[in-house]
């Protein structure tokens, strides 16, 4: 427990130790720490930013969203329209085309029904000239008479 | 107890009180003490080796750890070893920023290398008493202290030199003038300038006493609590050579002692580290 030059020696090793850690422990390490703390700031500003992008782009996205709805419901509408539309010009000319078939079926039955007048005016007056034979029991001579079944015949 | 059995108590305790000297001896041959007698006739030319040797080993097993952990450090997610040196930079950063308010970028590692070299050097006492000695004593080293902060040498070797660099910073601060004007313008202040001067050599000698307590109380607490420590460890190691039961209790007491003393070692170095930041802040302010 005496004091002596022991002591000296531990100032001059207390000094080097000093000077050694700050040159080479302290200064490296802090730099590191330093750059680290700067790194992970960094990071947390990079990711806040992402995530304020993120949640720009997802507003932009429900936009687009909504706008291509609207857009889909207006050709969908537009669609209906134009079907309706051909519905009823379908319809339309159906109607035409039906009553034109109509109407020449009507001319048609006209026709028809003319022919069969006229065959029916022929063959009543031959049975009008039968009938009379009968009943007159005497040939008469349908050349003579003609004019008058003529005549007849048109009455009919 | 690892001396033999003629050895009294008191012998045994005062041999593990004597340091490994090494000086001039009375006739002028140099070479080591034979007893603590002869190591105190060394004077002030006798060093102690064993006080040295450890104090320098613990030292620079810290900082060459330190010092390879800063040379492969990165600043990508660190490993066990970088993890462990920072989280110990950061404590000391830590308490260097709320005690110290000055621009001086020596201050953080003094307390960085203050703290773990103390701590290493406190951290001795946890080792048995007896087993360094011990296995030394087959090598022919009869004296062997291995705890450098219970010697005296050491712990006023590192206040003064803590005492120096406040004394250098605070003449480099506040100029020779700032710094005697320190020592001589309080506590007693005075406008009139016969009063000054007659308050000058109060005021001087007031301060003065205050400054040279500064590294006496600064080695005397650490030293004392080690001293005491190791004095409690040696006399617990006492009840080993005393018969079986005495033997069980001193273990006991010897366990219990050092779970205690684990606070105790880095409580020390904790006390000096800050001690010394508050010294190098009071160097760096005006008062």
């Amino acid at each position: 427990m005496n004091i002596n030059v022991t002591l000296l020696w531990q100032m001059v090793f207390f000094i080097v130790f000093v000077w050694f850690s700050r040159k080479f422990v302290w200064a490296p390490i802090l730099a590191a720490i330093n750059e680290r703390r700067t790194t992970i700031a960094d990071g947390l500003a990079a990711a806040e930013k992402g995530q304020q992008a993120e949640e720009e782009g997802r507003k932009q996205a429900e936009q687009f969203v909504v706008q291509a709805k609207a857009q889909a419901n207006e050709i969908i509408g537009k669609a209906e329209k134009r079907g309706s539309e051909l519905v009823e010009e379908a319809k339309s000319t159906a109607k035409d085309e039906g009553s034109r078939i109509l109407n020449s079926a009507r001319d048609e039955i006209e026709t028809e029904l003319n022919k069969a007048k006229e065959a029916l005016r022929g063959q009543v007056s031959e049975l009008a000239v039968a009938g009379a034979k009968q009943i007159l029991k005497k040939e008469i001579d349908p050349k003579a008479h003609s004019e008058l079944l003529d005549q007849l015949a048109a009455k009919l | 107890m690892a001396s033999s059995g003629t050895v009294t108590s008191g012998e045994y305790i005062k041999h593990h009180l004597t340091n490994l000297t090494y000086g001039p001896r009375p006739d002028g041959s140099w070479g080591f003490a034979n007893s603590s007698a002869e190591a105190a006739d060394m004077g002030f030319w006798g060093v102690n080796v064993d006080s040295l040797f450890w104090s320098f080993l613990l030292g620079a097993l810290f900082l060459l750890f330190f010092a390879k952990v800063a040379k492969r450090i990165t600043t990508d997610a660190p490993g066990t070893a970088q993890g462990f040196v920072e989280m110990v930079i950061e404590f000391i950063d830590e308490n260097v920023r709320s005690s110290f308010s000055g621009k001086n970028d020596v201050v953080a590692p003094l307390a960085l290398t203050i703290f773990c070299w103390i701590f290493l050097m406190n951290f001795m006492d946890l080792i048995p008493v007896d087993l360094i000695p011990w296995g030394l004593s087959y090598l022919g080293i009869h004296f062997q202290k291995v705890v450098p902060s219970t010697d005296p040498n050491v712990t006023f070797g590192m206040s003064i030199g803590v005492f120096l660099l406040m004394i250098y910073y605070s003449i480099k601060i506040k100029g020779l003038g700032g710094f005697a004007a320190e020592l001589t313008m309080h506590p007693f202040e005075a406008k009139n300038p016969i009063l000054k001067v007659l308050f000058l050599p109060i005021n001087f000698f007031l301060e003065g006493v205050g400054l040279i307590a500064k590294p006496v109380s600064h080695s005397l607490r650490l030293f004392g609590n080690m001293y005491a420590g190791e004095m409690i460890f040696i006399l617990i190691s006492l009840m080993f050579g005393s018969g079986i039961i005495l033997s069980l209790a001193g273990g006991a007491l010897q366990f219990v002692w050092a779970v205690f003393h684990i606070l105790v070692i880095t409580l020390q170095a904790f006390i000096f580290m800050v001690l010394t930041i508050v010294y190098m802040d009071m160097a760096h302010t005006h008062h």
